[in-house]
Order: C-alpha cells, then structure tokens, then sequence
C-alpha cells in the first residue's frame, strides 16, 4: 500500500502550484482556476486521511467542499462576466477601481 | 501495482498542474485542469473511495469545468502581458516564498507520523456493504445539518449569480 506521506506530499505540491499561479498570473480567470487546483490539492489529503484512518468523515467532508466549490465557481464567474463587461480586462492590476 | 498507478497519477496530475499556470491560453489552462481533476479521480479510485470519484468527475471536470470553458470563450481576453508587474519582484518573491512553503509542508508531511482514533470502516468492512452505501449512512446521519445547509448555500449561490450577471436596464 502507498503511503500515506506520499499522498500528503503530492497534495502539498498541487497546492503550492496552485498558490504561484494566484500570485504569478494576471489573467483572472487562470488565477480563478488555480484557487479550484488547491481546493482539489486540500480534498485529495482528506480522502488520503479517510482512508488511512478508516473513517468516512474526509470523504462527507469532501463533498461539501465540491458544493461549496460549485457555488464559488458560479458566484465568482458571474463576478468576472461583471467585471468584464464593465471594464473590458480580465487583468487584475488593471481592476484597481477600489485602490484608496 | 498501486505504487506504479500512484507514481503515474501523480505525474501527469503535477505535470498538468504547471501546464495549467504557465500556459498563455485560458482555455488551454482549462483543458489541463480538467486532466488534473481527471487524474485525481483515479488517486481517489486507489484510495477505496470510488463515490467521490465519480463525484470527482461529474461535479468538477463536467460541470465546473464547462462553466469555466464557457466564461473563457465567452470573454475575448487576448494574450497576457509577460512584463510590466504593477508590483515590483512579484513572479521571483511569488515563486521563492511558496518553494519555502513547499519545504515547510514537505518537512511536515514526511517527518510527522499519524496517530488518530481509527473508525469503523476499514478496507474490508467497506468493501463489505459498498462505499456509496458507507458514505451515505455516514452523509445521512452525523451530518444530516451540514447537508441541509448546504443545499441553502447552493440556491444562495444560484441566485447570486442571476442576479450578478443579469444585464441593467
């Protein structure tokens, strides 16, 4: 069986990925898919947990994550589609309308 | 065998997770994303939890994923510009402070042994009534609450975006 060091490690990686594309991209709509890339990063050491503790909890948890995630996802596009249609940018450092 | 789709999962799922940050086209990063969701769902596959794989699947590479690849056709974002940060040293301190945090967690994870209460459902005991049995008796019980709550936070989320993309008149 694999241990479970390794699942925590590979979901350790995908997370600090997905936190450089937050902070390296521009583009808000890749910055919007790395946030989803370390919520998965966090589910995958949940189910690792679960499954090595031998409990079910990890995976309930799991599942109100994705409902969560499925609601950020629709609340944060229509955001986006605002933001565009207003601006014209999907570059964060040009939506500083709010900048003091 | 296990150790072999593990190391083969966790690859192309790594792999497609750079390819998802550093590529230039929106929609090329979508299509690496929805690889990654897809080589989690096989992780999840060996993990004994076939149901949230299946979730895995549906939820985030269908239905996540197609609103994120509507969104992206449907705003003509153009090339991203590769210079001209508004703050200064952003990619190197990005890249530099989340390899320090990578070393931290990796120093954790590879050091730390875990000790928990262990539950009832072990590999055999699972395999025994069936996982998505399992996962439901669990789901429908201690976290009935959670579950009804969630489904409020959905219709919340539904009307929210409604109201937020609906054009003014």
């Amino acid at each position: 069986m694999v241990p479970l060091s390794y699942y925590l490690l590979l979901s350790a990686i995908l997370f600090s990925i997905g936190a450089v594309g937050v902070l390296i991209r521009r583009n808000v709509l890749i910055m919007f898919m790395s946030i989803e890339l370390m919520l998965n990063a966090v589910n995958l050491s949940f189910v690792a947990f679960s499954r090595f503790l031998d409990s079910l909890e990890g995976q309930v948890f799991v599942f109100l994550v994705m409902a969560v995630a499925a609601a950020e996802v629709a609340v944060g596009l229509a955001i986006i589609i605002c933001i565009f249609r207003n601006k014209a940018t999907v570059n964060v450092d040009e939506i500083n309308l709010m900048k003091g | 065998m296990e150790l072999a789709l593990f190391v083969i999962f966790g690859a192309v799922a790594v792999a497609s997770a750079i390819m998802v940050i550093v590529s230039r086209n929106a929609v090329v990063s979508a299509l690496f994303l929805i690889l990654t969701f897809f080589c989690l769902a096989g992780l999840y596959v060996l993990l004994n939890a076939q149901f949230i794989a299946a979730l895995q699947i549906i939820v985030y590479a269908g239905a996540i994923m197609v609103l994120f690849v509507f969104v992206v056709m449907l705003l003509r974002t153009g090339k991203e510009a590769r210079r001209g940060y508004r703050l200064i040293f952003q990619k190197s301190m990005g890249i530099i402070f989340v390899v320090l945090f990578l070393l931290l967690l990796g120093s954790i994870t590879l050091t730390v042994a875990v000790t928990g209460m262990r539950g009832p459902y072990t590999a055999e005991a699972v395999r025994h009534i069936g996982n998505t049995q399992a996962f439901a008796s669990v789901l429908f019980t201690d976290y009935l609450y959670p579950f009804e709550i969630i489904s409020v936070l959905l219709l919340a989320g539904i009307i929210g975006a409604v109201v937020l993309a609906k054009r003014k008149r």
